[in-house]
């Protein structure tokens, strides 16, 4: 396990290496000289020496590998400069908006946990009869329909139509359940297959019939006892897919003005306030690796066999 | 009679290829089928409902929303195949030299495909499109830099298995070149994974197309894009649903038919997804 950790660890510290150097190179490709666009934006007429200036101050006229390296030096004691536009440290700014995507993703997993656990059960209980082609037809749709255009949909249905839900804003519960539910349905289809199979196969085990023939209650023996095997590739997914759901959240932010990360970053991208958008991929790409690595963890927990047996498989 | 055999045992995989087989033919024949110019702006004609000049009506700038959506089709099945093609053109011999080759060469390949692989597609694409631009071709090469990886993994593990096996060893005893021996032995044992791969891949790839699009950071009006048309007419939603309703359809079937013949055809050829 120890090894596992380590493993994991090092290639999180590759990752996150290959993401700076990454981000710092597109930087440095992207069209527009900074120091102009800083000047520009300030409203002077910048003479040359004034030019020169903030361009020495800003460490621009050093060999790239001394930019990076003073630039991840920064980085690694969490400044990630000031952004072009509000002129404040982009941390402050990002981590002003990271509780409203946390909340967002919150709110999406648990429409997600909402509809896959009950219809992964009942697809398992009676594989191949209607609870089961339902799943697979909520399935395929699921993973077929655009979220955003769901988005549209719900909007379209439960603010214009309806009236019943607002289309922006934060704050009440009532103002969650559209982007949450757009968020959750898209990847609930996904889990329910997911967890059917999960379930088929955890059923079909040993340790189920001596459950059953202990005479425990049958709804007991699915919940608790075959549940938790079959967690084990829903796990998997999740972490292998944390990605699309923060894909998700930028969507659904646009969508209903929600204040979080991904609207901050599409804004930035508008206004070509780079160091936002830096800030931006680098946390993502952070909390991606990281949750990666919980989920390594979490294997363990959730599959003793994997505590003692496998010390380094990945 | 076998066709009629293969439609009975899979009805949805058929429903697909159906599906599919009606886009790919409106985005070959569209310019000849459709009524009128996806791109004439006529003020005069704005928000039209549907009619026999206009079968599905018109956007807020007048423009025919059925010729768009038609147009469209071609715009998205067209970069999707350009994608899919290149992907595998470098992804497949990145994987085969990888796992042939192996030692030195294999593990930097692989450190670099695990470490960058890591990344979502979706925050590759936002930082090109943040550093370079909000337009298609960053897009399209962003997505191609990031998929190409898995089909360079898949290829590579399937050749590390295929290649301790006997007809491989046989075959190099006898004398094959290694351009041989992949050619011969090791191609035709990767393309059916890949096929799935790919037929997988073509669905999330128009998806992620349409989304980056939506969100303004892909294909640009007047484009007609299915993604960037559902944000054009945004505004125009509450008084003309069409506007809303037919260009998430149209992503809806396309991304429907690629996913039940990618199902389909892991079915048939017997290859897990991974």
């Amino acid at each position: 396990m120890l090894r596992l950790i380590t493993a994991r660890l090092q290639q999180l510290v590759f990752v996150l290496f290959l993401l700076s150097a990454f981000t710092f190179l597109l930087m440095k490709l992207a069209p527009g000289d900074p120091v102009l666009t800083l000047l520009k934006i300030d409203q002077i007429a910048a003479t040359q020496a004034e030019e020169a200036a903030l361009r020495s101050q800003l460490g621009f006229d050093r060999p790239i590998h001394e930019q990076y390296a003073s630039w991840i030096w920064g980085v690694l004691h969490l400044d990630l400069g000031d952004s072009y536009l509000a002129k404040r440290p982009v941390l402050e700014m990002l981590l002003e908006r990271v509780p409203g995507t946390f909340q967002l993703a919150l709110g999406g997993i648990a429409v997600m946990m909402a509809i896959a656990v009950p219809l992964g059960l009942l697809a398992a209980k009676y594989p191949g009869r209607l609870p089961d082609h339902l799943s697979r037809l909520l399935a395929l749709i699921g993973s077929s329909v655009p979220s955003f255009w769901m988005g549209l949909l719900l909007i379209y249905a439960f603010s214009y139509k309806l009236n019943w839900l607002p289309t922006m804003g934060t704050g009440s519960f009532r103002h969650m359940i559209l982007p949450s539910l757009t968020l959750g349905l898209a990847i609930a289809a996904v889990y329910a297959r997911l967890l059917r199979a999960g379930l088929l196969d955890s059923l079909s085990q040993e340790y189920i019939r001596a459950a059953r023939a202990r005479g425990i209650a049958e709804w007991r023996v699915l919940t608790l006892h075959a549940l938790r095997a079959a967690l084990l590739p829903v796990v998997t997914v999740f972490g292998m897919s944390v990605g699309h759901l923060l894909a998700g959240t930028v969507v659904v932010e646009i969508l209903f003005s929600w204040p979080g990360l991904g609207s901050l970053a599409v804004e930035a991208i508008f206004a070509r306030d780079y160091p936002v958008i830096q800030g931006y991929v680098l946390l993502i790409g952070v909390f991606v690796v990281a949750v990666n690595l919980l989920v390594d963890l979490s294997y363990g927990w959730l599959d003793p066999r994997i505590r003692y047996e496998k010390g380094e498989a990945a | 009679m076998n066709t009629w055999h293969s439609i009975r045992q899979s009805p949805m995989t058929a429903l697909g290829i159906a599906l599919l087989t009606l886009l790919v033919f409106l985005t070959l024949f569209g310019p000849w089928i459709v009524p009128n110019d996806p791109l004439t702006v006529q003020m005069s004609e704005r928000l039209q409902p549907p009619s026999w000049q206009y079968p599905f009506g018109t956007d807020h700038l007048g423009r025919c929303l059925f010729s768009r959506l038609v147009e469209g089709a071609q715009i998205t099945l067209g970069l999707a195949a350009v994608v899919i093609v290149t992907v595998a053109v470098i992804g497949i011999p990145v994987g085969l030299l990888s796992g042939y080759v192996g030692g030195r060469l294999d593990t930097i390949l692989m450190r670099i495909v695990d470490g960058a692989g890591a990344l979502p597609e979706f925050v590759v694409a936002i930082s090109v499109a943040g550093f370079l631009g909000p337009n298609l071709t960053n897009l399209l090469l962003s997505i191609v830099a990031i998929k190409w990886m898995g089909y360079a993994r898949v290829v590579r593990s399937i050749v590390l298995s295929e290649r301790e096996k006997e007809y491989v060893l046989a075959a190099r005893v006898a004398g094959g070149s290694a351009w041989t021996v992949m050619r011969r032995h090791l191609i035709p044992q990767i393309l059916s994974p890949v096929f799935v791969l790919a037929a997988l891949d073509i669905g999330k790839i128009i998806m992620l197309i349409a989304m980056f699009s939506f969100l303004g950071l892909g294909a640009q009006p007047p484009t007609p894009e299915w993604g960037a048309m559902l944000n054009d007419g945004r505004p125009y939603f509450q008084t003309v649903p069409e506007l809303m309703i037919y260009p998430g359809m149209a992503i809806l079937l396309v991304v429907i038919s690629c996913n039940l013949i990618a199902d389909g055809l892991r079915d048939r050829l017997d290859v897990r997804s991974r």
